[in-house]
């Protein structure tokens, strides 16, 4: 057990700097879904399987969702200026 | 500012963040030690004293019920908010086109069969997920939060199976602020209950039943169905409200 969060803990730091470094933010928001997901699996490995259970919808389903739906506004207005 | 004072400024900042942090670090408890005795004395007595054998929620909606009240408020408060601000960017203006030849639905052709067959196949299940989780609330890990957000989700994936009009059919707005009013509401009222009940407020007034069963926990699982309307109300009317916001070619929106 102790291995397996070690193991999640590092993965969730690389996940974290993984959303930073990528630039674009469509891509972004994928990758932030995919950080989100891991740090469900991360809270389930520390026994909280309740709050796990919220992170993975939240972090990997309506925070990208949201996240895309700005982006394709974004874009729109930005269509409209040129 | 130049660069080199602005990572003269980052430098100092970070060294004197990084020493606190790790200072910190070195007076944290070892990894696992617990240490709250509050955790341990409801570890005991929780289930004899409200016959709820989920402790987190027995906790969350009955021993510090208020603050599950306060943090219910947060998301309501916030998606009114968000609301707020979107529809009087929107203005009284109204999509005429809309019914016949919505952008989103234009996107169903983009959108592949097998990513809307998968939506569409996870739609029945993850209701279905929702109510369990929200019901088992005084049972199984979970509760209102967690099966109102994965309730909302569902309605999520309609939209992305690529079926806008179908959305709005399964998603009539006035119902969805109704259902995130009413279960804003429903948490107060049941904690009015503990004070018709003689008592204090969100005082467990309801009979405890047996643990363990679907129905026990007195008034845990109103609350939890309480709370997983409202978090399902609001995550679906925030999303719907962005959503609205992007169909609005350019009208308004600030451009």
């Amino acid at each position: 057990m102790m291995v397996l969060q070690g193991v999640l803990l590092v993965l969730v730091a690389v996940g974290g700097t993984t959303v930073v470094l990528v630039r674009d933010p469509l891509r972004q928001s994928i990758v932030a879904g995919v950080f989100g997901l891991l740090l469900g699996v991360l809270f389930f490995a520390f026994q909280a399987p309740d709050v796990a259970l919220s992170q993975i919808v939240v972090g990997s389903l309506v925070l990208p969702a949201m996240i895309v739906l700005t982006l394709a506004k974004l874009a729109q207005l930005r269509g409209l200026d040129e | 500012m130049s660069r080199r004072v602005r990572s003269g400024l980052f430098l100092v900042a970070a060294v004197v963040f990084g020493s606190l942090f790790i200072w910190g670090l070195l007076g944290l408890p070892a990894f696992g030690d617990y240490q709250g005795p509050y955790g341990i004395v409801l570890e005991d007595v929780a289930v004899e004293e409200r016959a709820g054998v989920n402790i987190v929620v027995s906790t969350t909606f009955d021993y510090r019920g208020f603050d599950t009240l306060g943090e219910e408020y947060i998301l309501f408060a916030a998606a009114l908010g968000a609301v707020v601000l979107l529809r009087q960017q929107r203005g009284e203006q109204k999509d005429e086109e809309e019914e016949q030849d919505h952008p989103a639905d234009r996107q169903r052709r983009d959108t592949s069969d097998a990513l809307r067959l998968l939506g569409l196949g996870l739609v029945g299940p993850l209701v279905v997920l929702g109510i369990y989780v929200i019901v088992h609330g005084a049972l199984t890990p979970g509760g209102g939060f967690q099966g109102g957000i994965v309730l909302a989700s569902a309605f999520v994936l309609v939209h992305v199976a690529g079926r806008y009009l179908i959305l709005k059919r399964v998603r009539p707005m006035p119902l969805v602020e109704i259902t995130e009013a009413g279960g804003a509401a429903g948490f107060v009222l049941t904690g009015l209950g503990g004070l018709i009940a003689g008592s204090t407020f969100l005082f467990n007034f309801l009979p405890l039943g047996e643990p363990g069963t679907l129905l026990s926990a007195g008034m845990i699982p109103l609350l939890n169905i309480s709370v997983g309307l409202e978090v399902a109300g609001a995550v679906v009317l925030l999303f719907s409200e962005f959503l609205e916001q992007w169909l609005l070619r350019g009208r308004g929106g600030g451009a």
